[in-house]
């Protein structure tokens, strides 16, 4: 599939801070991100024949394909669970479908409207068999939820304290990942934390959520949506925007990971860590490149600690070195050696379940980012951290 | 006073793990275990992921752990933990059946205390219709015998 599809177009709707967006429904927002993408593109909304997202998503194919007067729907998926972990397992299955010959103009989309219908994946309910009937609760649930392991927060900090204990890493270099992305998001007006600058110390004293998290190494909860086009390489040059090319895309995570997530069942090794060394492999097999090719890299942060995993996952760096390997300015554009999340990210941008980190991947390979890589060639985009199953994604400049 | 709520949300028993919670009842901890090749297994499954075997029986540990890691939260994220954060959430290792690991909480631990490696045992909280898996410190000065 290497440079087979490209990604001819993007869009988003604004981003506002948690139930800020109330006078538009989510699935108007699915499609304004969609319309925005295709005008960027300079392709007709009636040509969309393909839909692909995750997470649960509730802005359902059909009624998107009816929505913007699709003339035939001939592609339709949804990656199972994991959550942000799928975005760019999203990307792929879009690309596999172009590929395949099965579509020829696939849209991959996602909005979040949380203040519309709440938290994604907060649990609700009160006592016995509260959760039997609700979609989306996997049995491992079973085990956790009476323990009081019902956040993201607190199921990652499990993962992320084992490594700290086995590797020494510390909550101060968490901080990096969190600093980097909010210095980027000051350049981008369109970020929800622009304006809002953030120092290493004020990391380091913010509330606790769940130890050893504090409130900044938490994504964002934010309203919005965000879209993007795929069509055959060979169709992009016509098309208006610069093409970007997909060099690789790889999606799953170890077998035995499970519902780890919840259950932390996974053998040691791999846990602790992102489940996303298979991914890797496979990511940098298609590709053809390996970590120390790569300009610049936007890698979904759920929490900051997992990031530091993701990239020992995906080699950047050796296992149990990635505290060190963040320190020193590496992941701040523009003198860093690996800018990390340039717009923002889910950190400081906004919290569109990871797909915003695709389209900054596009930007940057466009040349178009406010946070712009010199002569950058080379990007890879990183789903979830943590989940199964998780992706990633290896973009190059057209 | 049990260490959390009652009101936490929850999962009926399954027909897979319906015998794990039944043994918590009777304050017995019974992990699964491949009735082929003794394989242990944790969370319940219906099957062995080693021989695909789904004969199974279910045996008695000691209930004695290790804390593998854990967490301490701050944050309440449902109505029923509002009264009760701080509270910690522990992954617990059990040396003698294969090294599985509960998620569950530590009972009767000090701010700082709690560290990955401590030494803990079982308890059992019973509430009205289910009963839990909990763990303390093992205090072998206080323990006779």
């Amino acid at each position: 599939m290497r440079d087979c599809v490209a990604i001819a177009g993007i869009g988003e709707t604004e981003f506002r801070p948690w139930g800020g967006i109330t006078e538009r429904s989510e699935f108007q927002l699915a499609c304004e991100a969609i319309l925005a993408a295709c005008a960027d593109a300079g392709l007709s909304p009636h040509q969309v024949d393909g839909f692909s997202s995750y997470a649960n998503d509730r802005n359902d194919a059909p009624r998107l394909a009816a929505a913007l007067g699709c003339r035939e729907l001939r592609f339709s998926a949804m990656v199972w669970d994991g959550g942000g972990g799928g975005v760019c397992a999203a990307v792929a299955h879009a690309a596999h479908a172009i590929h395949a010959g099965a579509a020829t103009c696939v849209v991959v989309v996602r909005a979040l409207c949380q203040g519309q219908f709440g938290r994604f994946g907060r649990i609700g309910g009160r006592g016995p068999g509260s959760q039997a009937a609700a979609p989306g609760v996997p049995p491992g649930f079973a085990y956790a939820l009476p323990m009081g392991l019902l956040s993201p927060a607190a199921m990652c900090a499990l993962i992320v304290r084992r490594h700290m204990h086995e590797f020494g890493t510390t909550h101060r270099q968490m901080g990096h990942v969190a600093v980097a992305a909010r210095a980027h998001a000051q350049r981008n007006p369109r970020a929800v934390m622009h304006g809002r600058p953030l120092t290493l110390e004020e990391h380091a004293t913010a509330r606790m959520i769940a130890d050893p998290f504090r409130l900044h190494d938490c994504c964002l909860e934010t309203d919005g949506a965000c879209a993007l086009i795929l069509v055959p390489a060979g169709r992009a040059p016509d098309l208006r925007s610069r093409p970007v090319r997909i060099l690789a895309a790889a999606e799953g995570g170890e077998g035995a990971w499970g519902a780890s997530l919840y259950t932390h069942a996974a053998p040691a090794p791999p846990y602790p860590s992102a489940n996303l060394a298979p991914v890797g492999r496979r990511l940098w097999e298609m590709a053809g490149c390996g970590p120390q090719d790569i300009d610049v890299a936007q890698i979904y942060e759920n929490f900051t600690g997992m990031v530091l995993l993701a990239l020992e996952d995906l080699g950047f760096c050796a296992r149990g070195e990635s505290g060190a390997f963040v320190e020193n300015g590496r992941l701040a554009w523009p003198a860093g050696a690996l800018p990390l999340n340039t717009a923002g990210g889910n950190l400081a941008e906004a919290y569109v379940h990871g797909l915003n980190l695709v389209l900054e991947g596009v930007r940057q390979m466009r040349g178009e980012s406010t946070c712009q890589v010199r002569d950058a060639e080379l990007c890879v985009v990183a789903g979830g951290p943590g989940v199964a199953p998780t992706s990633a994604l290896v973009l190059g400049r057209g | 006073m049990p260490y959390l709520p009652a009101e936490l949300p929850r999962l009926p028993p399954g027909r897979d793990d319906a015998p794990w919670w039944e043994a918590l009842r009777r304050h017995q901890l019974l992990i699964q275990r491949c009735a082929a090749c003794g394989a242990w297994r944790h969370p319940p499954a219906p099957l062995c992921a080693g021989c695909h075997a789904t004969a199974c029986r279910w045996d008695p540990v000691s209930g004695r752990g290790r804390v593998f890691s854990y967490t301490v939260v701050h944050h309440a994220v449902h109505p029923a933990l509002a009264e009760c954060v701080p509270y910690n959430v522990a992954l617990v290792e059990l040396p003698d059946a294969g090294a599985v690991r509960l998620v569950s909480n530590v009972l009767d631990v000090g701010p700082g205390e709690l560290h990955v490696g401590l030494e803990v045992e079982v308890v059992f909280e019973d509430l009205d219709d289910v009963t839990l898996p909990r763990f303390r410190p093992v205090r072998l000065v206080s323990r006779p015998r």
